[in-house]
């Protein structure tokens, strides 16, 4: 059976790994191929890099943060934050990313997912969509959830697929940072209207918000940040847990 | 000992080389008709789409080497797809070598599988110590259904083949290099024990 997933995330900057985490057996917190190797060793499914640089020397820095990456450890991996073009999700592929992710470039230009899919294929091609309530309904929110949009969550999600990304990431805004638990209705509901995996991400504070996100949101995998860079929660005894509630995850 | 991963633009092949180099082996791409029939083991990989695949192999002349190939040739993905006998993506005539025709997942399941899944059912030395229902990481939408050739099977709505073996071929579906230490352990046995 196929599992569920648990992707810590690792927010990049300048090829060092921003936020604080609070690993104490690491030498350094801030190399990301070390931490990287830490998480897959205690089960982490996937890791999502997430760089947020804004300097020019950005593209040569997240390359070779990903070559050193899938060097390093033994499984898949996505990468995200910026990419806008065909050379830019080339140069990552090359160097060992297993996936991009594209978020406000595909927004802007819906066809980058077409071209993307044509030459990469769909199984590489990840669509991170930023949302957030605005009266009542879930509209799209640009650059890190900033700039709102017009666009509809559920449209968008749909015309993603259409357009052949084979994955979406779907983060709440007005989930993220609380630690009150995933956007499970939203959830559910683009679960049921796509037929490509969704990835819950926004809100995890506890096991119990994974559980009700798979149970609950049918998410097929679900992303966090600080819980696990903080050791708030041991990804082992998560799934541990998650397999306690008759969730199926690889242990 | 020789490993060449067959270089025909289709894909990442970064991984795999790596994966090989962490065994304590070196791997070269190649596209060298000559340099891939002298190696003692070949990787045949691939991500993307058959028809395009299939395309770039035959327009460097690889379709016609690769089935002749006598020394253990393992696919990967995409490539023990392109093996089969025909793929419905794109509706492409492949290698031929494994009796079998690629079909899409139904629209029961979500498309592409993503994610960690067991295989069952495992023979031969490919998997040696490897134990029944051990985790694989699969990134696909077709697959290859069961056969007399199948030496490991998974469940995804439906039960299919998740390796096959013909004499000297080998194919997985999923990736032995993103699959964790099980997966190094695969590969392993496919450069020291097959």
């Amino acid at each position: 059976m196929l599992t569920k997933r648990i992707i810590p995330c690792l927010d990049i900057k300048d090829g060092r790994t921003v936020k604080g985490v609070n690993f104490v057996d690491l030498r350094d917190a801030g190399d990301p191929v070390e931490l990287a190797a830490i998480y897959a060793k205690e089960g982490a499914d996937e890791l999502v890099f997430l760089d947020i640089s804004a300097t020019e020397e950005k593209r040569k820095t997240l390359a070779e943060l990903v070559y050193h990456v899938a060097e390093t450890i033994n499984i898949p991996f996505t990468v995200g934050g910026g990419i806008s073009s065909v050379e830019d999700v080339d140069i990552l592929l090359k160097n060992g990313a297993d996936k991009v992710s594209i978020n406000s470039s595909a927004v802007k230009r819906p066809e980058l997912i077409n071209e993307l899919v044509a030459k990469f294929g769909s199984q590489c091609i990840v669509v991170a969509i930023d949302a957030k309530q605005v009266n009542g309904s879930w509209k799209v929110h640009l650059v890190g959830g900033k700039v709102p949009t017009e666009i509809d969550l559920f449209d968008w999600a749909k015309e993603v697929e259409e357009r052949g990304a084979g994955e979406i990431l779907f983060t709440s805004m007005d989930h993220d940072g609380t630690k009150n638990g995933f956007a499970n209705d939203a959830l559910a509901k683009l679960s049921d209207l796509v037929n490509i995996p969704v990835i819950a991400s926004g809100g995890a504070g506890s096991v119990s918000h994974f559980t009700d996100t798979f149970k609950n949101g049918k998410a097929d995998a679900a992303l966090a940040a600080s819980v696990f860079h903080f050791k708030e929660i041991e990804i082992n005894d998560l799934k541990n847990e998650l397999k306690e509630e008759g969730i199926p995850v690889r242990i | 000992m020789k490993i060449v991963i067959i270089d025909y633009g289709a894909g990442n092949i970064q991984s795999i080389k790596f994966a090989i180099k962490r065994l304590g082996f070196e791997a070269v791409l190649s596209h060298d008709v000559m340099e891939i029939q002298n190696a003692d083991k070949v990787i045949f990989p691939g991500v993307g789409e058959a028809s395009s695949a299939m395309a770039k192999l035959r327009a460097s002349g690889l379709d016609k080497i690769i089935p002749q190939l006598k020394q253990p040739v393992l696919g990967i993905c995409l490539g023990m797809q392109l093996m089969c006998k025909s793929s419905e993506e794109g509706n492409t005539l492949g290698l031929g070598i494994f009796d079998l025709d690629v079909v899409k997942f139904p629209k029961t399941v979500k498309v592409p599988q993503i994610g960690w899944n067991q295989i069952t059912g495992i023979k031969t030395d490919l998997f040696k110590g490897i134990p029944d229902k051990s985790y694989i990481y699969l990134v696909h939408s077709f697959y290859a259904p069961l056969d007399v050739e199948t030496i490991a099977t998974s469940d995804y709505g439906l039960i299919y083949s998740a390796a096959l073996q013909k004499d000297n071929f080998f194919g997985v579906q999923f990736h032995p290099e993103k699959s964790s230490d099980v997966g190094s352990e695969i590969l392993k046995n496919f450069l020291t024990v097959i």
